[in-house]
């Protein structure tokens, strides 16, 4: 029997998604039966109290957390967040209900082994739900209280070499797409490179001493299967210098149907028979594709990498062999003035261990928004309030027709003195000399 | 309820700490047949709804089996995901970005043996624990946010809208039968913690009342200028006032300023300002974050508010049922959602999808407003 009725709730396990309502349901019940004598260290009713704040939540249409408290491990700013119900004399359950971030690995492959032994701490020091992942891409442990904190900690970093995911104004959990792992379009190792900047720097990401949040993402080609462009401070997208390498043989089998566009994409529906004019040729956004002779042929210097092409026949074309990425900087919700997504920085750089020149391009726009940027001022603000071309030389780049969509519509120029031939410092008696007043 | 230490002595914090030492590195947790191909990809391809194959230059095959799931999950069905993972491949199993979890073995046979077992599986209460599908055009799974499980300044809730609106789009999260992928966000509040704003479909949670102050407790738990610094439109200022006889410290709000995004409930916890009536939902549209064909792209705001409606949300069932069908009705093979909208025009879009223009949808918010309106004789009747 439910510790309480949850008729509204309960609408929601009918139908065909997958239902956390049915899923925190099941969980209550096996937690009071505890088979296995966990012995748990947070109330064993957390998940019915859940169940019955989250149906009094859909009756008064009002959320019932308190905003969190300062809560956390000893010596880290981040990867806790605090949470208290406002009833909890009626939950009990979910009175202290903190969130645990957890660093996960990045492009997200797990072992069985590794999942079991997160699953037999957090049954044991927490609610025993999760977010697989949060939409930072850690981990999420969802509730648990106060004095498991620490204990937590212990066990992830001594028995799990784990750590916490950022939080605050500080380096937030980088993430990447599987790149190179799984997919053909990889132009770089997205994942070794967001696991050597994480690791790089960890003090950035524990220990805030940003004006705000800072997000770097991942993407291992203009696909953008991470969001990078919309959402991270610093996005890292890969791309090719050279040309497409075409198999003109499987060119001919995709014109000639036998194999389906798109990898098979568009299965679901009859769109009729392949068209490379219609579907690849016109939808080139830059038009630099024409077929000669029975094959086809690409004027690489005109094409802007959309991917197009290659999605659509992944089996006749392929990423150049010059890969490098494209760093794109300032991407931010709407948020105050308005949503920004991320303007190009670097047009292209080589990802090449030790990463040194990638660190000293992070590193470079870091010193200039911690010098420049206020308080809670996100990258992407502090690039509007200055202009892009301040990014651009904090990290010592010469600006080029890449850098912007078109110039600039107005001719309010804010020149410097030494830029003036002559300086500014001019003499109103030798102006006189040749000018009555 | 015994107290257990791992080990940890909290007279002595710092004895024995592991720290910054980030995360596992991936390589441990790689399949065999993904760690041998790394890098040498030749090609993939989607079998059916919810299985790929990539094939490796060597010739190496590996299918993958892709299933939805709700983001939010217990450990219980995180170790069936364990086992089910021990049983068909070997114990290796990943998550992608959409909260969606993919398994991988290594052959058809094998792939589609797994699918049915995936799909044979359902909750007591009846809805699939792990439906296949994911794949190609059609719908993935929603990123999402806390809501009212777990966050202080949620306009909806995540978890419920989310499942309401994967009910109604279930049909092509297993058909790939829509001219393009359309992707679908949730974000609670206009803070997007699931920065919802490049989405094909963004669906947003929104409060349209102020703060209301508390002054019995305000002067002694608010760090008043703390409050004022986080208003983004400086609509707080502090202030004095008589409550219950006494001089108190307090602040005073703008309200006509205030647009409603709870920063400073964050820092003072005497300012709520969730109410069933005022809280609710925007309906954002046609917002993309891929280079495919077109540039990446905002989403706009198609539907200014629908009410909270829980438990089954009618309205937004409705309005992305709209939106969803007049699209894959009319647009052109691999157009994206916001493309078709501007190619046919947002007068068109609106003809089509049957929503409402309201004046609520024409931008008046800062600089970029501008930008939106129309400066040109072009428009269509
Ligand atoms: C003023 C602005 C913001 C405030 C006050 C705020 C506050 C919060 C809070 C309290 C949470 C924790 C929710 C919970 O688990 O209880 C949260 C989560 C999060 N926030 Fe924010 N946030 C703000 C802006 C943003 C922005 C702009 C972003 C990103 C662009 C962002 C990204 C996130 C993400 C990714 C999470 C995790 C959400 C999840 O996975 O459920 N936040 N935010
Ligand atoms: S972003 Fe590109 S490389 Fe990465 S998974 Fe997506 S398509 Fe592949
Ligand atoms: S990648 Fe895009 S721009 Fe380049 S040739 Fe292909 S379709 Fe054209
Ligand atoms: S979007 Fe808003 S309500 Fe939702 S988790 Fe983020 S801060 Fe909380
Ligand atoms: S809700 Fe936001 S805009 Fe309104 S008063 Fe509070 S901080 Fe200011």
């Amino acid at each position: 029997m439910a510790k309480h009725a949850t008729p509204l709730l309960d609408q929601l396990q009918s139908g065909p998604w997958p239902s956390f309502v049915s899923d925190i349901k099941e969980e209550a019940e096996r937690r009071h039966k505890n088979e296995k004598n966990v012995e748990y260290q947070v109330p064993v009713d957390v998940c019915d109290d859940l169940l019955g704040i989250l149906e009094l939540s859909y009756k008064d249409g009002t959320t019932h957390w308190k905003h969190g408290g300062i809560v956390g491990v000893f010596g880290y700013g981040g990867g806790v967040i605090g949470r208290y119900c406002d009833q909890p004399q009626m939950f009990p359950g979910v009175a202290h209900f903190h969130t645990v971030r957890v660093a996960q690995p990045s492009g997200m492959y797990y072992t069985s082994e590794y999942l079991r032994q997160l699953c037999d701490l957090w049954e044991m020091r927490g609610s025993g739900l999760t977010n697989m992942h949060g939409a930072t891409g850690d981990i999420v442990l969802l509730g648990t209280t106060t004095p498991q904190l620490e204990e937590i900690f212990y066990e992830l970093t001594h028995n799990m070499n784990t750590d916490l995911g950022g939080s605050g104004s500080n380096l937030r959990t980088p993430a990447a797409c599987l790149g190179e792992s799984r997919c053909e379009w990889a132009c770089y190792d997205a994942q070794e490179l967001c696991h050597q900047m994480t690791n790089e720097y960890q003090d950035e990401l524990h220990r805030p001493a940003f004006p705000y949040k800072f997000k770097f993402k991942f993407d291992g080609c203009p696909n953008g299967c991470v969001a990078s462009i919309a959402r991270s401070d610093m996005s890292f997208i890969g791309t090719w210098r050279d040309e497409i390498r075409i198999d003109q043989e499987a060119v001919a089998a995709y014109v000639g149907g036998e194999i389906q566009p798109n990898g098979g994409a568009h299965a679901g529906k009859d769109w009729g028979a392949f068209d490379i004019e219609k579907e690849v040729i016109d939808l080139c956004p830059t038009e630099c594709m024409w077929m000669e002779d029975g094959k086809l042929k690409i004027n690489d210097r005109e094409c802007t990498r959309c991917m197009h092409c290659l999605n659509v026949m992944p089996r006749a074309l392929r990423i150049g062999n010059d890969r490098g990425l494209s760093i794109l900087v300032g991407a931010k919700a709407p948020i105050l003035d308005g949503a920004q997504m991320g303007s190009l920085l670097v047009p292209f750089i080589k990802v090449e261990e030790p990463y040194d020149e990638i660190k000293e391009i992070i590193e470079g726009i870091w010193e200039w928004w911690m010098e420049e940027g206020k308080n809670r001022e996100r990258l992407g603000e502090l690039i509007k309030r200055q202009g892009l071309a301040k990014a651009i030389a904090a990290v010592g780049l010469t600006p080029v027709p890449q850098h912007v969509m078109e110039p600039r519509h107005n001719p309010y120029i804010f020149w410097k003195e030494e830029d003036v031939e002559g300086g500014w410092d001019r003499d109103i008696a030798d102006y006189r000399k040749h000018h009555q007043r | 309820m015994a107290f257990i230490s791992t080990g940890y002595d909290p007279s002595k914090p710092m004895e024995g700490r592991i720290t910054d030492i980030g995360p596992r590195h991936f390589e441990e947790f790689y399949p065999p047949v993904i760690k041998k191909n790394k890098g040498q990809w030749a090609y993939h391809e989607i079998c059916e709804a919810g299985i790929l194959m990539h094939k490796a230059k060597g010739g190496d095959e590996v299918y993958t089996v892709r299933c939805g799931g709700a983001r939010l999950i217990s450990v219980t069905l995180l170790r069936e995901v364990c086992d089910i993972a021990d049983k068909y491949c070997g114990g290796y199993v990943r998550w992608t970005t959409r909260n969606n979890v993919e398994f991988m073995v290594d052959t058809l046979a094998k792939a589609k043996e797994l699918k049915a077992d995936l799909n044979s599986r359902k909750f007591a209460g009846g809805s699939f624990k792990f439906p296949v599908g994911g794949t190609g055009a059609g719908i993935t799974n929603i990123v999402h946010t806390q809501g009212w499980v777990h966050c202080h300044t949620p306009a909806t809730d995540a978890s419920g809208t989310v499942k309401v609106a994967m009910d109604e789009l279930f049909e092509h999260f297993t058909k790939m039968d829509l001219p393009a992928p359309v992707r679908v966000s949730m974000a609670c509040c206009l803070n997007m913690c699931g920065a919802v704003h490049c989405s094909d479909i963004a669906i947003l949670g929104y409060h349209r009342k102020p703060p209301i102050i508390d002054n019995k407790v305000l002067d002694n738990i608010c760090e008043i200028p703390l409050a004022v610094a986080a208003c983004p439109t400086g609509a707080i200022r502090p202030t004095k006032t008589e409550h219950e006889g006494k001089t108190v410290n307090t602040v005073a709000i703008k309200q006509d300023r205030c647009m409603f995004c709870g920063n400073c409930y964050t820092m003072c916890p005497a300012l709520p300002l969730s109410d069933k009536e005022g809280d609710g939902l925007v309906i954002m549209a046609g917002g993309k974050i891929s280079n495919r064909i077109s540039r990446p792209k905002f989403s706009k705001v198609v539907v200014a508010f629908i009410p909270n409606e829980p438990p089954r949300w009618p309205t937004l069932a409705k309005v992305l049922r709209q939106i969803v069908t007049a699209y894959a009705a009319e647009a052109n093979k691999y157009e994206r959602l916001g493309d078709w909208a501007e190619r046919i025009g947002w007068e068109r879009f609106f003809e089509k999808t049957g929503l409402e223009f309201t004046s609520h949808l024409i931008d008046d918010f800062r600089d970029p407003a501008y930008y939106t309106w129309r400066q040109t004789t072009q428009f269509k009747w």
